[in-house]
């Protein structure tokens, strides 16, 4: 019972250990966040090392983000979805739907501005559908965005069943234009995706909405008695993330040049991968997009390291694997502490 | 003594009556609250006090009745209603959020916000400035979950207080608190009530109601039975107005264990330690003996349950069977040497309330046999319909299932779970909380009746009163160990007190 009585009155700032502990108390949701921040730079470091020199680049690092934008697009959605204790399976397939029916429309004349809009309305309609499913029908989220990844990629089919190319200037200069500062550079993709995380953490941290997302993942029941608009926001999670489907569909489309409707194929998997290792918990209420930005480029870094020293993709997966079991291990550690000491 | 009685009432309820189905939860209830007074619920469970709680608080609508908030009626379509009416909940189970901050739990749906920005350094100032005022001193910035149950509740107070609140209905505040989060809770309940605040204060425990309500309401069978001054009601009084009845006694039993130790130890423990919770405990339990254990919360009780019953690993120590070193590495091993425990969590660890009383009772009988050696259906109701018998579980209905069953009930078909076991040792945490005072007393008797028959039990619970009603001697846990072994006889309630209580210096060395 000692605990109880000095946490129940925190010693003031005087001792330097309690104020020590007190400061550590308050960051300690951030410790699965940094955890990924220390693998993600001893993995550049180790990389470095390895190929002497060649890899910390500008060259190299402005290619990171440029590679991976789309990816950190859907993971910024798929944040929103596993905070409130959800998943989005469907991301990957909205992301080839919208990207091949943006192809079509543009080649058949359909002005950009209002392909564009079509895309992105499309992703959220699929993201709607899902959370309406989840919402008002209580179907499993597993199970109503496993539906929505059928229909997405089902559609995507119903546009074409070949890749359409897209040579309007408008969507390409999305991917060529550099903005180039001495030999780094961003393209406007890299920029979008940016812009994405910030608005998202700005959305999560400081608006009713982003406190009830983490609400909803605490518990539930605990955020509707709290007064809080569950129904309203458990929907829109699921809205965002179709929408953020759609955007990344839009950049694919842009980075590839091109629809096809077998783009995406398991890219939900390696966003939820993402995700996590950035340290977002999947039973939800705890997690940072700026952690999902680690988590991506964490990602990207592995697929870049196994391309430098051309082996096999599957080492990939292999060490996105073994990451992920390592991160779902710090997780449970993490729930069975914060457990004990109730 | 003061105009209290002729005072406006803040809060009145009349007539109020709230069906389930054909079954009336309220029937005809009138009720109501003054301003700076403590008022309490009681009666036993099923008499109708969530439900009458449920509605003063929106989460229930009345069938019939009205209520009248400050000379308004008033109607809540939902909790949400009620709250901003002025009436704060704080409920049983803790309703907040630990992933989140102290300070979003108390004010997050009505947080400072400028432009639909959410002003956070306001809203910890707010929130910092509400718990001072309730006396606490607990950083407003801090995840909730880093902290104890005790202060978690006491943040659900800040909350429903941090509205302009005239109302606070406290229900069952105190199940987890150790005596003294319970005097701090007592002090800012008097704090508020000086305040002018109505509180309805729900508890098990007669002596906290004696303690801190001016005011007390009975309920019978979903009816009221009458509305009564405490300081002008006897306790046994109000127990038969609760029951309706004179409780049953608990039946004295021969104690035969005590000073005279040559019974033969069944189960001996030597320097226990599992986990942060005990350390190097020792405990013997002879054949048809019960062992009480007393001591605060966090002194390990559960703890020590769990190191003897394989549930947790032992990081020290030896546990002995009959003499023999054991290895309780796993539930299931204990229950095959004859050690069984039931948990108290009886909710989330005991009754699977989806299944039926016949299935509930069977399950642990059917695990132990293996999944190829299946019971007869037969010979399973056989089994079950006994065990009801036995035990008196009411209704004795085996299809029905066991979640809409009293607490009482609830937990008497868990003994009735682990006794089909044939067990040696029954390692029972807190089997009496939460339930009624009628039903408390013939789990008591039960305890007794099953000893007699040579079964020896280890009987933990947070009252020390019913550890020595029940226990043949006491064990007496404080931080971890267990400091003294004591004859039941010997020891009276405010000696029990006194060393489950005092500080851990002199027993160095």
């Amino acid at each position: 019972m000692s605990v109880t009585t000095t946490e129940r009155r925190p010693v003031r700032a005087e001792s330097r250990t309690a104020a020590l502990q007190s400061f550590l108390g308050r960051r300690a949701p951030w410790a699965p966040t940094i955890a990924a921040v220390v693998i993600l730079l001893i993995l550049l470091v180790g990389a470095e090392a390895f190929l002497r020199g060649d890899f910390i680049t500008a060259r190299n690092l402005s290619a990171l983000l440029l590679d991976n934008a789309y990816l950190l697009v859907l993971a910024v959605g798929m944040t929103f979805v596993i905070l409130t204790g959800g998943i989005d399976l469907s991301v990957g397939s909205v992301m080839a739907f919208t990207g091949i029916l943006g192809a079509q429309l543009i080649s058949s004349g359909v002005p950009v501005a209002v392909a564009v809009p079509v895309m992105l309305a499309g992703g959220a309609a699929v993201g709607l559908l899902i959370g309406v499913l989840v919402q008002y029908f209580d179907v499993q989220p597993f199970i109503a965005s496993l539906a929505g990844l059928f229909l997405a990629r089902g559609l995507a089919f119903v546009v074409s069943l070949s890749s359409i190319k897209v040579e309007d200037a408008g969507i390409l200069w999305l991917q060529s234009n550099r903005i180039r500062l001495g030999d780094w550079y961003v393209t406007p993709t890299g920029i979008i995706a940016l812009v994405v995380v910030a608005l998202a953490a700005f959305v999560l941290h400081l608006t009713r909405f982003g406190r009830t997302v983490y609400a909803i993942g605490g518990s539930e029941q605990s955020a509707r008695l709290m007064g809080l608009d569950v129904g309203r926001t458990k929907v829109a999670v699921y809205v965002i993330s179709g929408f953020c489907g759609g955007l990344a569909g839009l950049m694919l489309t842009a980075y590839s040049g091109a629809g096809y409707p077998r783009n995406g194929i398991g890219t939900e998997l390696d966003a939820i991968a993402a995700v996590v290792i950035g340290g977002t918990l999947l039973t939800g209420g705890r997690g940072y997009v700026a952690g999902s930005l680690i988590g991506v480029m964490v990602f990207g870094t592995i697929k870049t390291i196994i391309s430098f020293m051309g082996a096999e993709q599957s080492w990939m997966q292999i060490i996105v694997g073994a990451l992920l079991l390592l991160f779902i291990v710090v997780q449970r550690g993490i729930v069975a502490r914060s457990e004990h000491r109730r | 003594m003061t105009g209290a009685d002729v005072a406006q009432p803040l809060l009145e309820l009349t007539g109020a009556t709230v069906r389930f189905g054909a079954d009336a939860a309220l029937d005809d209830v009138s009720f109501r609250m003054f301003p700076g007074e403590v008022h309490s619920l009681m009666g036993e469970n099923g008499a109708g006090k969530s439900t009458l709680i449920k509605a003063i608080t929106g989460a229930l609508p009345l069938d019939a009745g009205r209520l009248v908030l400050d000379g308004r009626e008033v109607r809540f379509a939902r909790p949400h209603d009620a709250q901003r009416a002025g009436i704060g909940t704080v409920y049983q189970e803790i309703e907040l959020l630990p992933n989140l901050s102290v300070a979003e739990n108390i004010l997050l749906g009505r947080e400072p916000r400028s432009r639909g920005v959410v002003n956070q350094r306001l809203m910890r100032r707010r929130a910092g400035e509400i718990l001072a005022d309730l006396g606490l001193d607990v950083d407003p910035a801090s995840p909730l979950g880093m902290h104890s149950v005790a202060v978690q509740q006491l943040v659900a107070i800040a909350r429903a207080i941090s509205t302009d609140v005239r109302v606070l209905v406290l229900d069952e505040p105190t199940s987890s608190l150790d005596l003294d989060e319970v005097a701090e809770l007592f002090r800012i309940i008097r704090e508020l009530r000086a305040r002018g605040v109505a509180i309805l204060f729900v508890s098990h425990f007669l002596d906290q109601v004696y303690e801190i309500c001016d005011r007390v309401t009975v309920l019978r069978d979903g009816k009221l039975v009458g509305e009564y001054l405490t300081r002008e009601l006897l306790r046994i009084d109000l127990v038969n107005k609760m029951l309706g009845r004179e409780a049953g006694e608990f039946k004295a039993r021969e104690r035969t264990f005590g000073e005279d130790a040559d019974q033969p130890v069944f189960l001996s423990a030597r320097g226990v330690g599992a986990g942060p919770g005990i350390a190097a405990a020792d405990l013997d339990v002879g054949e048809g003996e019960v062992v009480g254990v007393a001591g605060l919360l966090g002194s390990g009780r559960t703890s020590l349950a769990r190191a003897i019953t394989g549930v947790a690993g032992l990081d020290a120590g030896i546990i002995r069977i009959e003499g023999r070193p054991v290895h309780l590495d796993s539930p299931r091993k204990a229950i095959s040497l004859g050690v069984v425990y039931s948990s108290e969590n009886r909710r989330v660890e005991g009754i699977l309330g989806e299944l039926s009383v016949l299935e509930n009772i069977t399950l642990a009988v059917q695990a132990q046999r293996g999944f190829w050696r299946r019971m007869r259906p037969a010979r399973q109701r056989e089994l079950a319909q006994s065990w009801v018998e036995a035990l008196g579980i009411r209704p004795p209905d085996l299809d029905r299932p066991a979640g809409t069953l009293s607490g009482g009930n609830q937990q008497k078909v868990l003994l009735a779970r682990l006794l089909a076991l044939a067990p040696r040792v029954l390692v029972l945490d807190e089997p009496t909380r939460g339930i009624d005072v009628g039903a408390k007393v013939e789990i008591q008797n039960l305890v007794g009746e099953l000893a007699d028959n040579g079964l020896s039990v280890v009987f933990i619970s947070a009252e020390l009163e019913e550890v020595l009603r029940v226990g043949d001697r006491v064990a007496i846990l404080r931080d971890g160990r267990v400091v003294e072994t004591l004859p039941s006889h010997d020891v009276t309630v405010d000696s029990l007190l006194a060393l489950v209580a005092s500080p851990d210096d002199e027993q160095e060395g």
